[in-house]
């Protein structure tokens, strides 16, 4: 059977991530910032999944369904955060939701 | 029980006066008043037919001692000698001159006022009979705060900067004392196995030498900071200037002392050794904050702060005193802070009524007061000529005794010191010269002394006269005490084998 | 004898009777308490005198102990008086002056506003004035010191109303309190070294444990020296004194030229056991003395002021007793005080009742032909200016100042050099006298008279003329009748000068010759200053400015003291060590503002330093 290394799995988990992460820092707009969150919690299931793989153990399937689970929650509370901000700052630029400021 | 009544009466008394506030505003005057009174009464009573009466553990008069958390070795042990009589009895006298000058001078939130100004004076007083070094602290604490509320509450255009300046300096030196006094605990508890802040029990701790110098340190820079010695002083300008009368009366008259007392009852005889090394670089300190307080005052142009800076150069000289350690020096010390708290706080007594008046402390807008109160400009001639150590007063026979003793010990800084004679001079002619000499302003209309004011400012030039002409009450009320503590402290020193300190030294032969 | 206490108590009580009432007594009421006060301290001094020379109490002095000071640690101090015959002819010098003064200001200062006051603050002096010369002990001289600088202050400054006159007050306070503190300094040592500071004790320990010329007896005798010198206004701190004409003349006439100034004379011949310990103090003492009295004396020939006149002259006699006393004539110098304190008040007396007849004028080129207007005055200011100038054989002045002259030379410790220096300053002191007297009396009139003096103002001045002529017959040399009245009386208390050996021959011959100093004096200002004299000398100008400056004393003092003291005062206004706490306040703020800064509200640079942070640990963790 042609096994994938795990290297490569882990490999392809972590430039998911860090792409999920530029993502992140440098999209203003809080849609796009929410799908940069979920490509790194794919990431991280990912990882886990690869990595569950090379044990033979099924720790690492539940550990995505966990992951799953909490970026469905995560999704929702960001949507709901999505709706408040264009409600009150008729926006979605993060930028300017900066009133915690020091 | 006299001793916790002292402290409790102003602690009650000034939460009445608080709760008052709402209906009666005003009576929280007269309740002060009362307080004070009560108390002066109450402290008289303690007045004994002697003083030499020497008990096992000192010439103590009066103690108590209640269990406060013995399981700490902390307990509520208040003790009372010639030398913290004398002390209550200046609380006692500069507390009603206080509230001579704030009858009129506060009319918003007067209970808070009384409240913090009676809170003060119980801490104060808590802190002069204070022997356990835990209460001690709980005590010192105890006056900072409300001390704190009287200038940034009470105080004048620039009170924010000045009470936070004034709470910094001291919170961080009390600390520092508060590091000083766990460490001498946690010493005296390993070496004797009993842990106790009781001071009797914690003289004579053998200490070596780096740790004694350390703990000795840490005392002296709360007490120092309060003295207030050069170059910690800083704060004592602005908090004198921005606070009320009252509370410049307190500062200077007060709390300045308990920072000389400190050093009198604590620094010294528990740290002899060190104290006794330290004494060189001190004394020099001391004849610094004389010297430069006096050049110091001599350009101010704020009434409250010239006096301020004068502050700076009188308590050098009690600094100078303590540590030189004899006896003439020591009594010279108590004289000086007896007169230098009623000549000083007089100074600022006047320096309100001014303000009340004319609405400034700039010398630059007075002169020629003397036309239009003579009576007001001849309170002030008299307490200006007390400060320069007129012949008479009290303040000389403080600076003379002083000297005198001084220069049993270090020639050369006495000789220094007495230059302070001359700028003292300098200073104190200088503010009659700006605010009641000079030509009159034109126009100007200020009202005389009042009744109030002329009674507390009389009932301190009296005290002045008298100490002036006939200190010796004082004098013999002390000696036990002051003997005790110098004994105390040499005693030590033989034991540990140490090269002869400066202090009793009689008149060696040529 | 138990009375001697209300002496010092009766001037007291009527400065306190004075301020206490102050503004609700009338003003007749507050003059004959200001006199009446001082006339009673007069009467009992006159009782006391009279009392101690009819009972002679035992080892000539009598000491009344009043109360004890204070009592601690070895030093005992006593509240007590001490009574010989040095004290009694100061306190009969400062009650006596001092009640014609005060009754003479009755009528000087009748118009001022503060009359009450003035009266309180002499009253106060006087009190201070005999507690000084009464004490038992230091630190009461002390006090007593210290009362009459106060009082010398509350004084000049009196016309508060100008600022110049303040400048003149407190010069005169700090720089007498330069001498005061060296004089403090005396005491510490002495008390460190002998352990009392009661006067006799004092000179008595002193002889038993300093050997002669000891370097502590030579410390200790020169600051109180210092004292002295700044009480006394002699070189180098004599340059308040002319600066102290200021005040109202009546107490230029008490305090700068009778009584306060004198102090210093006092003091040294009270301690004269000190000094006597210390033979290079007492050179010290001729030497500042005979060059005291030749500056000032120079600096009295060209003032304009006839108050500074007058005030340099002071200086200058002050000077003569300093050398009395550097010589060991002791009672040669106290005779001179006695005299002088006769004559000089009698010409302030008179310069005042001048000042006040002309509304006020102290300039003497605007005086003169006063003679006529004001007869009594002149013929009393007249005596008083023979006395000064030292008129052979009528005046006070001849008698007391000659004795001087004759001791400086013959006396073991004189010589030459100090004889020849006192004649010279009696040379000058006839010189510029009669200068005063021929600007002010005669020539053209050249300033209305206002106000005549009355006669409680003229009174004095006759009493005072007749001891000026006549004060000097109780002492008179051998070629005169040889009084010793003065000194047999005062060398119960203080030594004999003596003579050096192969000296009383020239007597007669010096005597001679220091009148007739006196004479040309005289005769010189007669011939440059009378109105009808042809030779107008003057003097180079520059030389005269700075003679009338005083020889540059008070720019040099200005240029090293008091310019630096108060250019650094107002340079460090705002007290440098200040800084370094509000170094501090600032560090903190600016810790405070930088890391608030970083706290910008946006989320992005949130996760860019969780990003960051993240990387950072995870680099530690693979690097370390």
């Amino acid at each position: 059977m042609l096994t994938i290394p795990v290297s490569h799995g882990l490999l392809l988990a972590g430039i998911l991530f860090l792409l999920g992460f530029v993502c992140v820092l440098v999209r203003r707009n809080i849609i796009f910032i929410l799908l940069g969150l979920e490509i790194m919690f794919n990431a991280a299931g990912l990882a886990f999944v690869a990595a569950g793989a090379r044990w033979g153990q099924p720790d690492g399937q539940i550990m995505f369904l966990f992951i799953l689970t909490t970026a469905a929650a995560e999704v929702s509370i960001g949507l709901a955060l999505v709706f408040q901000l264009v409600h009150r700052l008729h926006t979605l630029d993060i930028d300017q939701a900066d009133g915690m400021k020091g | 029980m006299i001793l916790a009544f002292l402290i409790l009466i102003p602690i009650c008394g000034g939460v009445l006066a608080w709760t008052m506030e709402s209906r009666h505003p005003g009576t929280a005057r007269w309740i002060a008043l009362a307080v004070l009174l009560g108390n002066l009464g109450l402290t008289a009573l303690l007045v004994p037919a002697r003083f030499d009466v020497v008990s096992a553990v000192g010439p103590f008069l009066i103690s108590l001692e209640l269990a406060w958390m013995p399981a700490l070795g902390i307990h509520f042990h208040l003790a009372l000698d010639g030398l913290n009589l004398v002390l209550v009895f200046l609380t006692h006298f500069l507390g009603l001159t206080a509230l001579a000058a704030a009858w009129t001078e506060i009319e918003h939130k007067i209970g808070f006022f009384y409240f913090n100004l009676l809170w003060v004076l119980a801490g104060i007083m808590g802190v002069f009979l204070a022997l356990d070094l835990f209460l001690f602290y709980f005590f010192w604490e105890m006056m900072l705060i409300p001390m704190f509320f009287l200038i940034s509450v009470f105080g004048h255009a620039n009170r924010t900067y000045a009470s936070i300046k004034f709470f910094l300096f001291t919170q961080i030196s009390g600390l520092l004392m508060l590091l000083a006094i766990l460490g001498l605990y946690f010493i005296h508890g390993r070496l004797t196995g009993r842990y106790t802040f009781n001071y009797l029990e914690l003289l004579g701790t053998p200490l070596s030498d780096v740790s004694g110098m350390l703990l000795m340190l840490g005392f002296l820079m709360a007490f120092a900071v309060k003295l207030p010695a050069v170059p910690l002083h800083t704060w004592l300008p602005d908090a004198h200037t921005e606070a009320p009368t009252a509370g410049s009366i307190i500062l200077a008259g007060l709390l300045l002392k308990t920072g000389a007392y400190g050093i009198m009852r604590f620094v010294v005889p528990l740290f002899p050794k060190a104290a006794a090394a330290a004494a060189p670089f001190a004394m020099f300190l001391a004849v610094i904050a004389i010297l430069y307080g006096a050049l110091l005052a001599l350009s101010q142009t704020d009434f409250k702060r010239l006096v301020a800076y004068t502050s700076v150069s009188h308590m050098g000289f009690v600094m100078l005193a303590i540590f030189a350690w004899n006896q003439l020096a020591l009594q010279g010390a108590l004289i000086q802070i007896i007169c230098h708290g009623l000549s000083t706080g007089a100074l600022f007594f006047l320096a309100g009524a001014l303000q009340e008046r004319l609405h400034t402390r700039e010398l630059g807008r007075m002169g020629g007061l003397w036309a239009a109160a003579p009576r007001l400009s001849g309170m002030a001639l008299f307490f200006a000529l007390a400060s320069l150590g007129l012949p008479g007063l009290g303040n000389f026979i403080a600076e003379f005794t002083i000297l005198l003793g001084v220069y049993q010990v270090s020639k050369p800084l006495a000789v220094l010191s007495a230059l302070g004679l001359i700028s003292a001079a300098v200073y104190s002619l200088w503010i009659i010269q700006a605010a009641f000499h000079g030509p009159p302003q034109p126009k100007l209309v200020l009202a005389d002394l009042s009744g109030r004011e002329s009674a507390a400012l009389l009932a301190m030039l009296a005290a002045l006269v008298f100490l002036g002409l006939y200190p010796q009450p004082v004098f013999t009320a002390a000696e036990p005490a002051l003997t005790h503590l110098t004994r105390t402290a040499a005693t030590q020193k033989i034991t540990e084998a140490v090269p002869a300190p400066p202090g009793e030294n009689p008149h060696a032969s040529p | 004898m138990e009375l001697l206490w209300l002496i010092p108590a009766w001037p007291l009580l009527g400065f306190l009777i004075l301020t206490c009432l102050a503004a609700r007594l009338p003003r007749i009421m507050a003059g004959s308490v200001g006199v009446g006060s001082v006339g009673a301290a007069a009467l009992t001094a006159l009782l006391m005198a009279w009392d101690f020379l009819k009972h002679q109490p035992g080892r000539n002095a009598f000491t009344q102990h009043l109360w004890t000071w204070l009592d601690v640690a070895g030093l005992h101090l006593e509240i007590a008086f001490y009574l010989d015959a040095l004290t009694l002819v100061m306190i009969i010098v400062i009650t006596g002056v001092g009640f014609f003064i005060h009754l003479y200001s009755l009528g000087y200062m009748a118009h001022d506003q503060g009359y009450t006051r003035f009266f309180a603050y002499m009253n106060l002096f006087v009190a201070a004035m005999l507690v000084l010369v009464l004490a038992d002990n230091l630190p009461l001289l002390y006090l007593g010191w210290e009362g009459v600088g106060l009082c010398s202050y509350l004084l000049i400054g009196f016309w508060y109303t100008d600022p110049a006159n303040g400048y003149a007050a407190r010069k005169a306070f700090v720089v007498t309190r330069v001498g005061d503190t060296a004089m403090a300094v005396g005491l510490f040592v002495l008390y460190n070294q002998l352990g009392t500071l009661q006067i006799q004790e004092v000179m008595q320990r002193a002889a038993a444990a300093w050997p002669a010329g000891s370097t502590m007896a030579l410390l200790t005798a020169l600051l109180l020296l210092g004292g002295a010198v700044g009480k006394s206004a002699q070189l180098p701190l004599q340059t308040w004194l002319p600066d102290a004409m200021a005040g109202p003349t009546p107490v230029s006439a008490l305090i700068h030229a009778a009584t306060m100034v004198t102090a210093g004379v006092y003091l040294i011949a009270r301690t004269h056991g000190l000094f006597l310990l210390a033979p290079t103090a007492l050179t010290i003492t001729a030497v500042i003395g005979a060059a005291t009295l030749l500056l000032a004396g120079f600096s009295a020939l060209v003032q304009q002021d006839i108050k500074r006149v007058l005030a340099y002259s002071t200086i200058s006699q002050l000077g003569y007793m300093f050398l009395a006393l550097g010589v060991g004539a002791w009672s040669a110098a106290i005779f001179h005080l006695f005299t002088h304190a006769f004559f000089k008040a009698l010409l302030f007396l008179g310069a005042g009742a001048v000042i006040h007849a002309l509304g006020g004028e102290q300039d003497m080129s605007r005086m003169g032909g006063l003679k006529q207007k004001l007869p009594l005055t002149f013929w009393t200011f007249l005596a008083g200016a023979a006395s000064l100038a030292a008129l052979p054989l009528v005046t006070a002045g001849f008698y007391s100042k000659d004795l001087i002259i004759w001791q400086a030379f013959a006396s073991p410790r004189g010589g030459l050099g100090f004889w020849f220096m006192a004649v010279a300053g009696a040379l000058l002191t006839a010189l510029y006298t009669f200068r005063m007297v021929l600007l002010t009396f005669t020539g053209p009139a050249r300033t209305p008279v206002h106000h005549p003096p009355g006669l409680v103002m003229r009174l004095p001045l006759l009493v005072l003329a007749f001891l000026s002529l006549t004060a000097g017959f109780l002492e008179t040399p051998h070629s005169l009748g040889h009084m010793r009245v003065f000194s047999g009386w005062l060398h119960t208390c203080l030594p004999e000068a003596g003579l050096a050996a192969g000296r009383e021959a020239y007597e007669i011959l010096f005597e001679l010759l220091a009148g007739l100093a006196a004479l040309c004096g005289i005769f010189g200002a007669l011939r440059l200053y009378h109105p009808l004299a042809k030779s107008r000398y003057s003097l180079p100008e520059s030389l005269r400015q700075y003679w009338i400056k005083g020889w540059g004393f008070d720019s040099l003092y200005d240029r090293l003291v008091v310019r630096p003291y108060i250019h650094l005062a107002q340079f460090n206004k705002n007290d440098f060590l200040d800084l370094f706490f509000v170094f501090l306040a600032w560090l903190a703020k600016t810790g405070h503002q930088t890391l608030a800064a970083t706290q910008n509200g946006r989320l992005r640079s949130y996760a860019w330093g969780l990003g960051l942070g993240a990387a950072a640990i995870a680099a530690m963790v693979v690097l370390l």
